[in-house]
């Protein structure tokens, strides 16, 4: 399993490194490693394009990713036939943060800096207290994208709004043109390990992040192209958190799936501030029957509280 | 006995003439040299550290940079009214204020431009403006109208000074060879025969229409980076005009302040007269009421509706955290300068500098009041971010940098007042020939 593993692996990284040195146009034979690699001494066994075993030292092998790469227009047009939806199910949340956390770790937000927030609301005087998670919108009239002038926050045609961080020019017309408190900054270098850094950019994954650009909740493009969820979605033990694809008209939290248009329906859903016209894709369900007491959620507060 | 026209056209060329720095001129140059210098110093630690050497955060996104701005782009657009108007309107006692504007807006214009970099995150990215650039974006509305008005600006500057130069070079013996050297290079085509005349003319009465749109469409389309967005004080269909008025206020404050000084310090006493400072204090009356008048609509029409997300703001002016520099900047950036002008005695050179002064700090610090209180009241709480992004104070690299920028505007007008005659003097000469006896 493993020497077939290395086969493939071995196969792709030629490839890539074909390309990569057509791309580059650079003097480099495809045969030569990409850098100067010291040979380890240790052989491992592969079988080549033509069938031929051969032998090739260990230290030119290199891991390629799972996924074939997207290329930044397709990146910008999005994934085809999709219409991205949220059901946020405001009865369920206890304020864990899970999907918090999940979000900043995979993200690697900076450490002062959420791009989940969970919000402590009361609407009125009289009325109950409840807890409101909130990612980015993604509005399907986003006043973000609308004021951009270098066109580096997009709308999608599957209705993610995303950041091209490589195009963004830190002005922050967006953050303030954004009713919702989404975006955040890099006010300062990003704290990243060694191996984090050294990452290809991509906007659907938004890793690494640039100094001096803004940044904000992508809807995880990356992880609905493998046909996987969210990480807030997956993150979530309450399964608050529910999504899927309107044109499918399903969404799932992963252990349980509606009808989308049944679902907000049913439970009365409702967008934030519906009055300003932005028409989000995140629904809300109203924080009614709930699973918790307000009171309970508020100690999970404590611990992130001490930190602060 | 204070009329120029009493005097013989080489009296006033002599008068008129750029002089080099004296001593008190040395230390105000070398003075600002140093808060320019330290200025920079800031903005390369900026540069080395990113804009976390601010004490802006994910609330308050735009602080004194943006404030700074919004008030470099008021103050520049009273070259479109003094020259202008003025001259459209054919005001006789404009001569020796013309220059003095026009040069006050090229060189604010030029600041605007720069503190705008100073803001941008990628300030190495500038170009994608024109690479990537969407029209669909006010941003890229304001690069284009604020380059038109420099660029336009210029222009004026430079055709209304040919005519100057000319004479400057005839009296290259007292003004030293590198600075005729510099003149030839500049105009020495021009020879003031009746043809040239004639496009000249033209070309100013052109550049006079022209100016005056693009000059209400910057400070238009700046007060649309806030209006466009849905934010509690900014979200307002008054904003234009709103600021528009308070950018003719600053800007005849700043020019009073400006003939007071160079009329000090040139002792220009009877070219800048009393009768300019009178003329010049009833438009400023005029403007403070015209801007008070916004600011009623602009405050207190929402404060009788006290809408939800508004009331947050609207307290924090009135009496909460922003209250005293709200007062302040009410009360002395219009309301006591009013009260100083409207009397005959406020109108005296004096009075009217501290009346000037007081219109140009005052509307400063409410360009601050513009931009950052509205952001310290989102739509949603303020919550799961950090603590200090709550409140706003700018960081001595922030306040180094404005210093910086405004020690720069002045530099600008200083060198060039070294250079160029402050006030034009063939206009004097020829006004001469002209004006009818007061």
């Amino acid at each position: 399993m493993s020497i077939e593993k290395s086969r493939r692996e071995f196969i792709a990284a030629g490839l890539l490194t074909t390309m990569a040195a057509v791309a580059c146009n650079s003097k480099k034979t495809p045969f030569t490693p990409e850098e100067d690699v010291q040979p380890s001494g240790e052989k491992v066994k592969l079988l080549s394009v033509d069938g031929e075993i051969i032998e090739v030292d260990k230290a030119f092998l290199k891991p390629v990713p799972h996924m074939p790469s997207v290329s930044n227009e397709e990146i910008r047009k999005g994934i085809p036939g999709k219409k991205f939806a949220m059901v946020i199910d405001l009865s369920r949340c206890k304020n864990l943060k899970k999907c918090q956390s999940a979000c900043n770790h995979m993200h690697h937000v900076h450490s002062e800096q959420n791009w989940i927030k969970v919000y402590q609301m009361q609407d009125a005087e009289m009325t109950a207290p409840y807890f409101q998670p909130t990612t980015c919108m993604h509005c399907d009239e986003p006043p973000c994208v609308k004021v951009c002038p270098v066109d580096a926050t997009f709308k999608r045609q599957d209705g993610i709004v995303l950041i091209d961080s490589d195009r963004c020019i830190g002005c922050r017309f967006c953050m303030a043109a954004c009713p919702y408190s989404t975006r955040v900054f890099n006010w300062e270098e990003p704290e990243l390990t060694a191996d984090v850094a050294a990452q290809t950019y991509s906007a659907e994954t938004s890793v690494p992040q640039k100094r001096g650009t803004v940044g904000k909740c992508d809807f995880c493009p990356d992880m609905t192209r493998m046909g996987m969820l969210p990480h807030c979605v997956s993150a979530c033990p309450n399964g608050v958190f529910f999504f899927g694809d309107i044109n499918e008209d399903s969404v799932t939290n992963g252990s349980e799936t509606f009808r989308f248009s049944d679902l907000v329906k049913d439970k009365s859903g409702y967008r934030l501030m519906e009055d300003l016209g932005t028409k989000p894709s995140v629904y809300y369900l109203p924080p009614v029957n709930r699973n918790f007491k307000f009171e309970e959620g508020l100690k999970n507060d404590e611990p992130a509280a001490k930190k602060a | 006995m204070e009329n120029p026209q009493k005097f013989s056209p080489e009296k006033i060329t002599s008068d008129l003439l750029p002089q080099p720095f004296g001593r008190r001129g040395k230390l105000w140059t070398a003075a600002l040299l140093l808060v320019a210098l330290i200025g920079a110093f800031a903005y390369i630690q900026q540069l080395r550290k990113g804009l976390v050497v601010t004490n802006m955060g994910d609330y308050v996104s735009w602080g004194i940079y943006i404030s700074n701005f919004v008030f470099f782009v008021a103050i520049s657009l009273v070259g479109s009214l003094i020259t202008a108007i003025f001259r459209l309107a054919d005001v006789p006692w404009r001569t020796p204020l013309t220059r003095i504007s026009e040069i006050i807006a090229v060189s604010a214009i030029t600041f605007a431009a720069l503190i705008i970099i100073v803001d941008m995150g990628r300030p190495e990215r500038m170009l994608y403006l024109f690479l990537h650039g969407r029209l669909q974006s006010p941003i890229m509305w304001d690069v284009i109208v604020i380059s038109t008005y420099f660029c336009t600006s210029l222009l004026l500057l430079y055709i209304t000074l040919l005519p100057d130069i000319k004479i400057m070079i005839a009296a290259r013996e007292k003004l030293g060879t590198p600075f005729a050297k510099f003149y030839r290079w500049l105009g020495s085509f021009w020879k003031g025969t009746e043809a040239q005349e004639k496009i000249r003319n033209r070309s100013i009465t052109l550049i006079c229409i022209t100016i005056i749109p693009v000059a209400f469409c910057i400070h238009t389309v700046t007060s649309w980076l806030f209006a466009t967005t849905y934010r509690p004080g900014w979200d307002s269909t008054n904003f234009g005009a709103y600021f528009v008025s308070g950018a003719f206020l600053v800007g005849a404050g700043g020019v009073v302040v400006a003939m007071y000084v160079f009329r000090r310090v040139y002792k220009l006493e009877h070219y800048i007269t009393e009768r300019h400072f009178d003329k010049m204090g009833k438009i400023l009356v005029m403007l403070a009421l015209l801007y008070l008048y916004f600011n009623v609509n602009e405050y207190l029409v929402p404060a009788f509706k006290m809408k939800k997300d508004e009331e947050a703001h609207l307290r924090g002016l009135f009496t909460g955290e922003f209250a005293p520099l709200f007062w302040f900047a009410i009360l002395v950036g219009m309301i006591i300068p009013i009260f100083i002008l409207v009397f005959p005695k406020g109108r005296k050179p004096n009075a009217m500098f501290a009346a000037g002064v007081m219109v140009v700090v005052g509307a400063w610090f409410k360009r601050y009041l513009i931009v950052t209180p509205t952001l310290l009241h989102p739509f949603l709480p303020k919550f799961d971010a950090p603590a200090r992004y709550s409140h706003y104070f700018p960081s001595w690299e922030e306040w180094a940098i404005t210093a910086g920028s405004l020690a720069g505007v002045l530099l600008i007008i200083t060198f060039f007042a070294r250079v160029f005659p402050i006030i034009s003097i063939y206009k004097t000469i020829t006004d001469h020939d002209t004006e009818l006896p007061s």
